[in-house]
């Protein structure tokens, strides 16, 4: 059983207030940001953990990322990956998501067959939720997103369950596929300081894109067919009207004004 | 199949087991307003099986055409098989753009199919707008709701763009005017890639929200489950639906259906009241245009001070209790005066 888990290093949400939208370029400046796993690729990676402990077999962490994205493949090997690959160049700058796909699919090629590639539902930064089902798509294979549990079995189709409004779905699939996970699916694992020991002997592979075939254009920014025109905050109403006093006469000002609009 | 359609906006609208998202007829309403501007015509897509009755409904709408994809094959949805059905009509007849709900179908459909024309697709839009040359611009926050990115797709057709649900206002039924199409699939059994073997629909706890006239919302400052219960008392106060920003979700305070925003629901009452709610635009994009917008929060320097109305800069724990039993007595009030 070969599992790939896709893995995003994003800037860590606590430090979010330090992004600054720079007037220039139109671009965030993350700079000082620490980099995090993702949190929903997180859960992915336990579920990967976990289907290994099922049926054996060996799970990799991918991600396509500038190379200071190490400690974060790091961190995914302490909690119990068995190497990782990080995809780091200069031309897959600006990658929208369907050139990330694209990528992505490539590297998977290179690495050979694989039965399972688990994706974590969306990320907390772009937030598309559509890097899985493109990379499905890329590679041939069926996906599921929103998926709140999967029940890998040895010899029969797999069990998935996908979350649907008002409900869910149980399908059967026949790996090889690309699931993308959502937080009810696992509690992801405390990392050990013997295992972050453990981490330090495992292979972390630098592959530039050198190192995958990429016959189409669909690479960096002038292969990505969406383009950002722009890049706005947002609109702000003003400062509001500060009601003063002690928090007795805040609520009295308050409520006397919604029932004089009538809302009380 | 014809050579020639009309339309060049599409918009899917989704249908599960024979219900409607009310997001793909939102959309039928935008599209028909950004299409008019180019004198452009719009077409409504159905995928799946026996969709008479649904036809009909959605051409009441005002579409020009319908495109019907009707297979046994489709009755239950996957995501491969609806792939096959749009990408041969939309390869045959080329057009501008296609719209879909970013419902858990819309979501899952859209980048596949998007991947499969390798051509661009922008995520959970928020507005959309279109250039006189026919350039479709998507509104997407991004960075947790801190920034509005303009998406465009300037090189390959047709422009994609999945919409959150109740942005677009729900468009009122008229006259049937438009033409229905089928669309030929040639799907074989092998299409279908997993098997759909149990639907279960679990009932969620009637928020609301979404036709409330008042809603209070609590956020991660409201701090603990107990204390979750004055926000609820507030809401009771003032006959109002409950919401939550993603926090008192993660935490277990709130229901997942009562989250409004970016990744929620989005929400037109005419009264917001948003306790320990810090402001990040992800939660404040799925609250439209209410009269009056009030915030408590302990700290001056929140960024829904600059988005609100009438702001309260205190404790909540002192001022939420306060002001529930200040507009108790108001109501008490009001209906002793009504009695009387």
């Amino acid at each position: 059983m070969r599992i790939i888990v896709c893995l995003k290093p994003v800037p860590d949400p606590k430090h979010w207030n330090k992004l600054k939208l720079d007037p220039q370029t139109r671009t965030l400046v993350r700079t000082g940001i620490p980099g995090t796993i993702n949190p929903l690729d997180r859960n992915a990676l336990e579920e990967a953990l976990r289907v290994r402990e099922a049926l054996g077999g060996e799970v990799i962490v991918l991600s396509m990322a500038p190379p200071d994205a190490q400690p974060v493949l790091k961190e995914a090997l302490a909690r119990g990956a068995d190497r990782a690959v990080l995809l780091s160049d200069r031309v897959f700058a600006g990658s929208d998501t369907l050139a990330t796909a694209y990528v992505l699919s490539e590297a998977i090629r290179t690495l050979g067959d694989f039965d399972l590639v688990l994706c974590g539902d969306e990320t907390i930064d772009g937030g598309t939720a559509q890097v899985s089902a493109q990379l499905a798509e890329f590679l041939g294979v069926p996906n599921l997103m929103h998926v709140s549990s999967v029940d890998a079995r040895p010899d029969a189709p797999w069990l998935v369950r996908s979350q649907i409004e008002h409900g869910c779905m149980v399908v059967e699939v026949k790996p090889p596929m690309v699931l993308s996970v959502v937080k009810a699916i696992n509690e992801p694992r405390y990392v050990t300081l013997m295992n972050i020991l453990q981490a330090e002997g495992k292979e972390l592979a630098i592959w530039s894109a050198q190192d995958v075939n990429l016959s189409e254009p669909w690479v960096g920014l002038a292969g990505s067919p969406t383009q950002m025109a722009d890049l706005l905050t947002p609109e702000r109403k003003g400062r509001a009207e500060m009601l003063p006093g002690s928090p007795a006469n805040q609520a009295r000002a308050l409520a006397d004004r919604l029932h004089r609009l009538g809302f009380c | 199949m014809i050579d020639h359609v009309d339309s060049k906006v599409w918009v899917f609208v989704e249908q599960r087991h024979g219900h409607v998202a009310e997001v793909g007829l939102e959309l039928v309403g935008k599209a028909l307003e950004l299409a008019g501007l180019l004198e452009w015509k719009v077409a409504a897509v159905l995928v799946g099986h026996q969709l008479g009755e649904i036809t009909e409904r959605v051409l009441s709408y005002g579409v020009d055409e319908v495109l019907v994809a009707d297979d046994p094959l489709l009755a239950e949805y996957c995501n491969e098989p609806y792939v096959k059905a749009i990408e041969g009509a939309v390869r045959l007849w080329q057009p501008e753009a296609l719209l879909l709900g970013a419902t858990a179908m819309g979501t899952d459909l859209a980048p596949r199919l998007a991947a499969r024309l390798r051509t661009g697709l922008s995520a959970h839009c928020i507005d959309l707008k279109i250039t006189p040359d026919g350039q479709l611009l998507s509104a997407v926050p991004g960075w947790g709701g801190s920034v509005l990115a303009q998406i465009s797709c300037p090189r390959t057709k047709p422009q994609c763009a999945t919409v959150m649900p109740g942005v677009f206002a729900m468009p009122e039924p008229g006259d049937n005017r438009g033409r229905v199409i089928p669309i030929e699939v040639h799907l074989q059994p092998e299409d279908v890639t997993y098997r759909v073997v149990e639907v279960k629909r679990e009932e969620a706890p009637k928020s609301g929200l979404q036709t409330a006239e008042i809603v209070v919302a609590g956020g991660w400052g409201v701090g603990t489950k107990a204390d979750w219960g004055l926000v609820e008392d507030l809401a009771a106060a003032l006959n109002a639906a409950v919401g939550a920003t993603r926090p008192p979700v993660d935490e277990g305070w709130a229901h997942e259906k009562q989250m409004i925003g970016q990744s929620g629901i989005t929400v037109r009452p005419k009264l917001y009241i948003g306790v320990g709610i810090s402001g990040h635009m992800h939660h404040l994009v799925g609250i439209k245009k209410p009269e009056l917008m009030v915030a408590i929060n302990s700290d001056p320097n929140a960024a829904i001070f600059d988005h609100c109305d009438i702001g309260i800069v205190g404790d909540l724990k002192e001022v939420v209790p306060g002001l529930t039993r200040a507009i108790r007595e108001h109501s008490e009030a009001v209906s002793k005066k009504t009695e009387r």
